[in-house]
């Protein structure tokens, strides 16, 4: 088994096929597009694939430190970064062929028109454990 | 409470009730109801049979879901079926379930769950922590395995090698949290080497006790990496080898040699060596050789190029490495290694690097960081 991480951008993946902003669709189109993604989550519990998944806000802030005593540097946001992540759900698999597969049909949600989006996901592998035997 | 006591017991109290009828999956349920209820209720009142309780309990458990369960007629032939005494529990028994569990029609991770809670006696919670996984995750894969499971005749003899797949994965791949993944591991091997005499079987019980007795100097306590050769040998556990190198003389003296017992060959060969430097690299070549010979493994060939370079020297290994495809798993890290022995830091450093970039884990991702940071950082 090995976990993914499938990672959706609000910005900075390669353009989709069906690429149409959200807020252009109708909101049956919306509706549509939310029960395809509770619907795929709901099944891969089913499977016993699901692990997780987090939205996250499309602004957010930066922060760094600077220096002993002195409050954080925040900044941004930055209209001008190129990656901006929307969310990502983490799953559990048998093979990298399945979690292909998995990340395909996650892509094939509708959107506008009631088309699959056809969207770009970034598919990382999540380390494991490092194996007991290796000599 | 003895929790191991009631793990031991799980195998048999479910061969019990699928003997009196029940079918695997209501029988594994109702087991599972049962060991709840033990832990509950044991403390504070011990039972003076605990497989007698257990069946009792879980037998109850099993004919209550039957009553609520749609199919009246089912239910009329079972409780008329019952309650005779039952047969008294079998080691065949827990040998039907590990084949079962580890049936080939199942997807590894599915064997893998189904085995640590019928076999194992885990709770669904339990296995959910150790994988890192929800629980209702790990629920629906074992009610999936019980699915795909559900036609297959508990009393078909099964292949041996499908179960010790299962629990070399269980061990070589078990996280290690709140369960001892690998402990269990040993503890349902060396159950099922009880139960059934096999050459291989005896192999892999004593791979798993040669590696375990050196997690001690394996890991340190933030969970980073000791290579073999730097391990303080005087924290490896003698009494867990000494007992991993009987069981692999039994099982080699019937001359049946396997894969699991050649692995197990070159770990007894770690372990026999008192320091780094006294390691026998070149009976370990010869027993890569025979690995070789028998699994055709790239990873054995990596490996064996590794143990080449120790036993004549790094160009060797650079030598029986060329021949090895570098897309293998841990093939950069191998040649890393190679390389700074024969004196090229430099090539070493970077191999180092792109080692990392392929590792599977934090750990090895650490360690190999660490290594290439210490030759590009020479002591001035």
């Amino acid at each position: 088994m090995a976990k993914y991480l499938m990672l959706k951008h609000y910005r900075g993946a390669p353009a989709a096929v069906n690429d149409v902003p959200m807020e252009k669709w109708t909101p049956e189109e919306i509706d549509a597009h939310i029960q395809y993604m509770r619907d795929f989550a709901d099944r891969l519990v089913k499977t016993g694939e699901f692990v997780g998944e987090t939205a996250l806000a499309p602004e957010g802030t930066w922060v760094r430190y600077d220096g002993d005593g002195r409050p954080p540097v925040t900044d941004g946001p930055f209209a001008e970064t190129k990656d901006l992540i929307a969310g990502f759900m983490v799953i559990d698999v048998d093979s990298h062929e399945r979690a292909l597969e998995l990340a395909a049909e996650l892509s094939a949600a509708p959107g506008a028109g009631g088309r699959p989006i056809h969207e770009w996901l970034e598919l990382r592998p999540v380390f494991g454990t490092p194996l007991t035997v290796t000599e | 409470m003895d929790e191991v006591l009631l793990r031991t017991l799980t195998p048999r109290v479910i061969g019990i009730l699928v003997r009196r009828g029940a079918g695997f999956a209501a029988a594994e349920d109702a087991v599972q109801d049962a060991l709840v209820e033990a832990v509950r209720v044991w403390p504070r009142d011990p039972p003076r049979d605990p497989s007698g309780w257990l069946v009792a309990v879980a037998w109850r458990r099993f004919l209550d879901a039957v009553r609520a369960d749609t199919s009246r007629r089912r239910r009329e032939d079972l409780v008329d079926a019952e309650p005779e005494p039952g047969p008294a529990a079998s080691t065949d028994d827990t040998l039907r379930l590990y084949f079962l569990c580890a049936h080939p029609s199942l997807a590894p991770a599915s064997a893998v769950a189904l085995t640590l809670r019928a076999v194992g006696g885990l709770t669904t919670r339990q296995i959910a922590q150790a994988y890192l996984v929800p629980e209702a995750t790990m629920a629906q894969r074992i009610s999936r395995a019980k699915r795909t499971v559900a036609d297959v005749r508990f009393d078909q003899p099964g292949d041996v090698a499908t179960v010790l797949r299962v629990l070399y994965l269980v061990f070589n791949e078990g996280y290690s949290g709140d369960v001892d993944l690998a402990a269990e591991a040993i503890r349902l091997t060396r159950q099922l080497a009880a139960a059934f005499r096999h050459e291989e079987v005896d192999g892999l019980l004593a791979l798993m006790l040669l590696h375990h007795a050196r997690r001690p100097a394996r890991i340190r306590p933030d969970g980073s990496l000791v290579p073999l050769a730097e391990q303080d040998r005087g924290r490896w556990d003698t009494r867990m080898i000494a007992e991993g190198v009987g069981v692999l003389q039994a099982a080699l003296a019937r001359d049946r040699l396997g894969e699991f017992q050649a692995q197990a060959a070159i770990a007894a060969l770690h372990a026999d060596a008192r320091t780094a430097g006294e390691t026998d690299w070149v009976q370990i070549v010869e027993w890569y050789d025979e690995l070789i010979r028998l699994t055709g493994s790239p990873v054995a060939r990596l490996n064996r190029a590794v143990a080449v370079g120790e036993a004549d020297g790094p160009r060797a290994g650079l030598a029986a490495l060329e021949a090895l495809d570098p897309t293998l798993p841990r093939y950069s890290a191998v040649a890393a290694y190679l390389h700074e022995r024969e004196g090229d830091t430099a090539t070493a450093a970077r191999l180092y690097a792109d080692a990392a970039r392929c590792a599977t884990s934090l750990p090895e991702r650490d360690h190999l960081t660490r290594q290439a940071a210490r030759l590009n950082n020479p002591p001035s």
